[in-house]
């Protein structure tokens, strides 16, 4: 078999599977072939989400020396098994004031725009479960529905810790999806599509014959990538930036009232997130399923697509492995007087970056703009506090 | 297949829009509201204008829906004063409607069958923005930057 037809091999299996129902009518077999992407997709990523439940508590215990699962199955492999059976045969607790319909809608809501945002990243070669036109747009259309079921759910379960979650979280992803979108506009100014798999395309290549053309190689890309794997982290609600659940001051935020699976599923909803906003980054900084080298094309291109997303869904882990959480002020402020002003800068480094002929002399130059906007910012922004014993205001 | 496609979109946008002007509770209005919302985006995308559906869903449902639950949650309700029906309201909803069933009759481009336009792709729609209506463009921005610094003056501590 050759190296080619590994790499379309799912497409094969998908035009095997049509091909089953030879005789049906067009429109049957366009609902087939999209229920057949779901399906992979689904199966795939909850597959995924039981993997990395168990595998980012073993990290976890490995970064704070000690064991992590390792009872259940061998090295604590059937760790999700046992989970998903334990969610699913608990109780569920509805709280007799809560509002019924918000209650019960919110983790479906938000586990649904999750799974559709997931559907528009190419994963391989020909391989977008749901190919349109404006893909990334959608992606963004749709991650900002979870804040209406952020704010159902905190609403709903009419419980003070709740509603309080709930309007972190909503100010926090309001904050954070302004960088997210325009750290993402310069990909698609420089791209000329919204489409995933023209930028995809826009990546293939090396420049100088070693250097992948990914946009991440690029003063602008680079900066632009960091500033979306931050604005990702909190958008995902993960540590360091977990002020929304904060266990310490406001039990568990917007999903306080939640017991049994309807907490797996606002659980599950997280993994999905953080996996969509990981494939998103990929496909616009990482060159999408592009091999690094040309003597490394012989690997498939779904593999280099995933090898990226491991990657990066490990840093996920690691940070939450080191970093303590931020206040609420600091997410705020590091928001609108850091990331944004930033952003802004990312496209007007890539505008260089294009109009100096994207050559050398164009990357230094979009280098110079980003490192002067940073330094002036670090100048600005810097508030001169020493450490010094905390003073309170309102306690003694 | 698109006809029955439109059938169940209508059904479930106008039930979402009742829902939204009869139900009793504000919130659940609001959500009935977004329910409509994407009712609305998915006839645009059944017309296959994608761009302007995935905007419907971006702007109407992810900020609009959410600006309104803030603004119900934010200001004081009082539910015991009731307002009895509200008359003026229904003769606004009638001269709206009424004017939009005018304008329909009178739009020429009903009766005639549309002519073919090629796809209206999201590349042809920024060129226009930046070329043709780059002005309006550029007010509509200084526009809604008045407006946050406007919000920003109103939320902002005053200094003793």
């Amino acid at each position: 078999m050759s190296a080619q037809s590994v790499d379309q091999v799912f497409l094969y299996v998908k035009q095997w599977l049509l091909s089953l129902v030879g005789g049906a009518p067009e429109w049957l077999l366009q609902i087939l072939s999209a229920l057949i992407n779901i399906v992979a997709l689904l199966g795939f990523f909850l597959t995924l989400f039981a993997a990395i439940s168990v595998l980012e508590r073993k990290i976890l215990g490995r970064m704070q020396n000690r064991y992590g699962p390792n009872r259940v199955g061998p090295f604590g492999l059937l760790q999700p098994v046992a989970d998903g059976i334990k969610m699913l045969i608990k109780e569920d607790i509805v709280p007799a004031r809560a509002d019924k319909i918000a209650h019960f809608v919110a983790p479906v809501l938000i586990a649904a725009t999750a799974i559709l945002a997931l559907g528009i990243i190419p994963y391989g070669r020909n391989m977008t479960p749901f190919a349109i036109d404006g893909g990334i747009l959608f992606f963004f259309a749709v991650g900002s529905m979870t804040e209406v079921g952020v704010f159902m759910a905190g609403w709903g379960s009419n419980n003070k810790f709740s509603m309080l979650g709930a309007m972190r979280a909503i100010a926090q992803m309001v904050s954070y999806e302004l960088p997210l979108i325009i750290t993402a506009l310069p990909v698609v100014m420089v791209g000329g599509s919204l489409s995933p798999d023209a930028i995809v395309d826009a990546q293939g290549g090396y420049s100088l014959g070693f250097i992948p053309r990914w946009y991440v190689f690029s003063p602008w890309g680079a900066a632009a990538f960091i500033l979306f794997f931050i604005s990702g982290l909190v958008e995902s609600n993960r540590t360091p930036f977990d002020v929304p659940e904060g266990e310490s001051e406001i039990v568990a935020g917007h999903m306080t009232e939640y017991s049994g699976f309807k907490y797996a599923t606002f659980f599950l909803a997280e993994y999905l997130g953080m996996f969509a906003v990981s494939g998103l980054a990929v496909t616009l900084f990482l060159g999408g399923w592009h091999a690094p080298f040309k003597f490394l094309e012989i690997i498939p291109s779904y593999l280099w697509f995933f090898i990226k997303l491991s990657a990066l869904l490990f840093v996920f882990i690691w940070i939450r492995g080191t970093l303590p959480r931020t206040r609420v002020d600091q997410v705020m402020n590091f928001a609108w007087k850091f990331v944004l002003p930033m952003s802004f800068t990312c496209v007007i480094a890539a505008a260089v970056w294009h109009l100096t002929g994207r050559r050398l002399s164009g990357w230094l130059w979009s280098f110079a703009v980003v490192a002067l906007v940073y330094l002036a910012l670090s100048r600005l922004l810097d508030t001169r506090k020493k450490f010094a014993p905390r003073t309170y205001r309102f306690a003694e | 297949m698109n006809t029955a496609a439109f059938i169940i979109i209508a059904v479930l946008t106008l039930s979402a829009a009742l829902a939204a002007a009869t139900l009793p509770q504000l919130i659940h209005a609001t959500l009935a509201f977004a329910v409509a919302f994407i009712g609305v985006a998915a006839f645009y995308f059944l017309l296959g204008a994608e761009f302007v559906g995935l905007v419907q869903v971006f702007i109407y449902v992810g900020a609009v829906a959410v600006l309104i639950v803030f603004t119900i949650l934010l200001t004081r309700r009082d539910p015991e004063k009731d307002h009895g029906f509200n008359w003026t309201g229904v003769i606004i909803a009638i001269l709206v409607f009424g004017g939009l069933v005018w304008s329909i009759l009178k739009t020429p481009a009903v009766a005639i069958g549309a002519p073919k336009i090629e796809a209206l792709t999201v590349k042809r729609i920024g060129e226009t923005l930046m070329t043709d209506y780059v002005w309006p463009l550029q007010c509509v921005g200084v526009l809604l930057t008045a407006a946050l610094i406007g919000a920003l003056i109103l939320v902002m501590e005053e200094k003793r």
